[in-house]
């Protein structure tokens, strides 16, 4: 293992996961306000509805099934123990892959040629756009000539991952991995890191609170029990507020 | 009992002269900026017409409001399910040109473009792209366009009017229209609020104003949906949503807001009214029909000791109870009656309540033969030496308000969910209270009629010489019925006195003891 190897598959993603976490908080307390993802359907909405629908479904199930063979290895596997279950989790990854792909594609394509969506386009939007569309297009080729990736992922790379997280890393299994499979490994690793700068950062302000929150929102400025009470201590803290 | 202030408004429709000034006070305010050019959060309609953004009240194409699901209501076209499985694309969101593409002109081209064959001109061009563009639509394109067949023709509310009454409205010599102002209703059961995924919107406890806290705001666009009324707004270029503030810094100095201050024709009034908040849920799933008696009956009288002493208890300043019975709003909309709410059917249950106009409705009351009539116009003056068209006599009372020029019903559709007898009330007060005062300054009506015709709108002389007061006569104080925000207690209704006392002074926002981030 070389240094520049080492600094690939250990430096890399250390430095990816360090900038990820301190960035992303950085960003979220020094500019909230621009923690979004600038939606751009108020300027042009039909074509983003065939890029942007098939781009998070494909992405969220992929992702998903990343996840799956990083968190319960030894499941995968028992369920690919079966041919036929192996074939049906291998063809739903890649519909859902293509389905990424094409959203992609679409979104970005949307985004070089329409002039009022190009006017709310900064660097990193194209940036951030051009490597996700490299990840998909190197996992859909890994997928396609090194099979069977759920059964590999689950088997070798997951140890990987573990190994790094647990920061005793251990990059052995990915230097044997063929050249796409490690360009994939960096790329990931760059998306990682430049998250806290590009409209990723909406992933991490997901509203999921929203479904335990009652519809109507009423904010008192001050307790309104205690503020006509003269024998109340008067308090320092502000009550509930944003 | 859950007694709050709110504050509410009444835009008196039969003073609107569509002059478009409260419009330009409030853009040159607020919305004087990159991504909100386009927008108008205090906007004047033509009706009948489409309005802004067109067709608004269309809820089959917007989806906005609540609907009633059995006894429950819910919101329709976002909510906890929507709100989220929406939210990669909004199928219900308006699009820009929905409202109209925001433009100038290249004025500088006048001044210095090179020596050509050709007068030189200033092309509009986009304030998005920056690129030439042809103006397809703009801030109040349909201005005054009654019974045009790409505006008036096309407004949601004539749907309920029948084809005749449709086509009478439309005959070039009866054509009659009215504006309609619009601003954010700050309503009692926002369904902006509800639809919010971040929860960035909220209503304000102490006054009731609905506000949208920038930082918090992540853009997901749904409250542009929830929103029947189409008062919030998105920034296109800060990805954030905007709407009116009712221009609460003013509020908070004891001034009117923009808008209403610099009404030239005095239509605007403002005041606190006291309500029941435990009420509100009940009141916004009422049956379609009495959508506007349960909104008005959670009003409560600020003259009641009970009242009085619950609001208390409830943390509302003497100061805000005795504006409450001062206010305007309240003796329109409750004492009166006669100021109705804007589509109580979206069950938002809106606190700006409008008087609707009369004029159009009592100018023309006669069906005469045209051909006959056409014979008879003055050639050069291009008037008819009778009163074919208008007759202000007022011997048949009531008469002309069944014959009306405007179709009741598309008033009711307007104003009381289509229930035309509440609208007919209300024109038959605004009609008596005309009479009385005709009796009074001009005499040519007897005083038993004018009597007579008090009493069957349900109004007493007294009464009507107040109406009368509030509606042409008065101040700028009885218009605009403000409470103190009470700095005493909150520095701005956003701090707390506490938190800036020893502060480092203007421009920062921690306290000097803070350390680190």
């Amino acid at each position: 293992m070389n240094f520049f190897e080492s600094f690939l598959f250990v430096g890399l993603p250390y430095l990816a996961l360090g900038v990820f976490l301190i960035g992303s908080i950085w960003r979220y307390r020094g500019n909230g306000y621009k923690v979004s993802s600038l939606s751009s359907q108020f300027l042009e909405g039909k074509r983003l509805f065939w890029g942007s629908i098939p781009f998070h479904l494909g992405l969220i199930v992929v992702f998903l099934g990343h996840l799956l063979a990083f968190l319960i290895p030894a499941g995968v596997l028992a369920w690919n123990a079966h041919p036929l279950r192996l074939l049906i989790l291998e063809i739903t990854g890649y519909a859902f892959g293509l389905s990424f792909l094409v959203g992609l594609g679409q979104l970005f394509y949307r985004r070089i040629t329409n002039p009022r969506i190009q006017a709310v386009t900064n660097e990193m939007d194209l940036i951030i756009e051009l490597l996700l569309l490299v990840q998909v297009i190197l996992g859909l080729c890994v997928a396609i000539f090194y099979r069977w990736g759920s059964s590999w992922f689950a088997s070798d790379l997951t140890p990987y991952l573990w190994s790094i997280l647990l920061f005793r890393p251990d990059p052995e299994a990915v230097l044997a991995m063929p050249l796409l499979v490690q360009l994939h490994i960096i790329n990931a690793s760059l998306i990682i890191l430049l998250i806290p700068f590009t409209r990723l950062m909406h992933l991490l302000v997901a509203p999921f609170h929203y479904l335990g929150r009652p519809y109507q929102r009423v904010i008192w400025n001050w307790d309104r029990k205690k503020v006509r009470n003269p024998k109340e201590r008067w308090s320092p803290t502000r009550p509930r507020n944003n | 009992m859950d007694i709050r202030s709110q504050i509410s408004m009444v835009f008196h429709l039969d003073k609107c002269i569509g002059c478009h000034t409260c419009s330009v006070a409030c853009k040159n305010i607020w919305t004087d900026r990159k991504g909100a050019e386009y927008q108008w959060w205090n906007n004047v309609e033509t009706k009948p017409g489409t309005g802004y953004p067109t067709k608004w009240e269309d809820q089959s194409i917007y989806k906005g409001g609540w609907e009633k699901k059995g006894d429950k209501i819910d919101l329709k076209g976002a909510g906890h399910r929507k709100s989220l499985t929406n939210i990669f694309h909004n199928p219900h969101l308006p699009q820009i040109d929905d409202y109209y593409e925001p433009f100038t002109y290249k004025y500088l081209d006048l001044i210095e473009s090179g020596p050509s064959s050709d007068q030189p001109t200033a092309r509009p061009v986009s304030l998005i792209t920056g690129k030439p563009m042809n103006i397809k639509s703009g801030p109040n394109w349909d201005d005054d366009l009654s019974g045009s067949p790409d505006y008036a023709r096309q407004d949601p509310n004539l749907e309920a009017v029948t084809p005749a009454e449709k086509e009478a409205l439309f005959q070039l010599e009866r054509m009659a229209m009215f504006y309609l102002p619009r601003i954010c209703n700050h309503c009692l059961n926002p369904a902006c609020v509800a639809s919010c995924p971040s929860g960035a919107i909220y209503k304000r406890g102490e006054d009731g104003v609905v506000l949208i806290n920038q930082d918090v705001c992540r853009g997901w666009r749904m409250c542009i949906t929830a929103c029947p009324y189409k008062k919030t707004y998105y920034n296109w270029n800060s990805g954030k949503s905007e709407k009116c503030i009712l221009c609460f810094p003013r509020i908070e100095s004891g001034l009117a807001p923009a808008c209403m201050h610099s009404c030239v024709g005095r239509i605007r009034y403002l005041g606190v009214v006291l309500y029941d908040a435990d009420r509100i849920h009940e009141a916004a799933s009422a049956p379609d029909h009495e959508l506007v008696d349960a909104h008005l009956n959670i009003i409560l009288d600020p003259f009641d000791e009970e009242v009085i002493k619950a609001a208390k208890e409830n943390g509302v300043a003497d100061s805000t109870i005795r504006a409450a019975q001062l206010s305007p709003t309240y003796k329109f909309a409750k004492v009166w009656k006669m100021a109705l709410p804007l589509h109580s059917e979206f069950r938002t249950m809106p606190m700006l309540f409008y008087v609707p106009p009369l004029l159009p409705v009592m100018a023309s009351i006669k069906n005469v033969d045209q051909s006959a009539q056409k014979e008879k116009m003055n050639e050069k003056a291009k008037v008819w030496p009778d009163k074919w068209l208008y007759d202000t006599s007022t011997d048949e009372l009531f008469g002309t308000i069944h014959q009306a020029r405007f179709p009741m019903k598309y008033m009711a559709e307007m104003f009381s969910v289509g229930d035309e007898n509440k609208v007919e009330e209300v024109m038959k007060k605004l009609m008596a209270v005309r009479i009385h005062r005709r009796q009074v300054t001009v005499g040519d009506i007897s005083e038993e009629k004018a009597a007579e015709t008090l009493a069957e709108a349900g109004l007493t002389a007294e009464e009507a010489e107040e109406i009368y007061y509030l509606t042409s006569l008065a101040k700028f104080d009885d218009r605009f019925v403000i409470p103190a925000a009470h700095r005493e207690q909150a520095m701005e209704l956003m701090e707390f006195a506490g938190d800036k006392k020893g502060d480092t002074g203007f421009g920062f926002k921690d306290g000097t003891a803070k350390r680190g981030l």
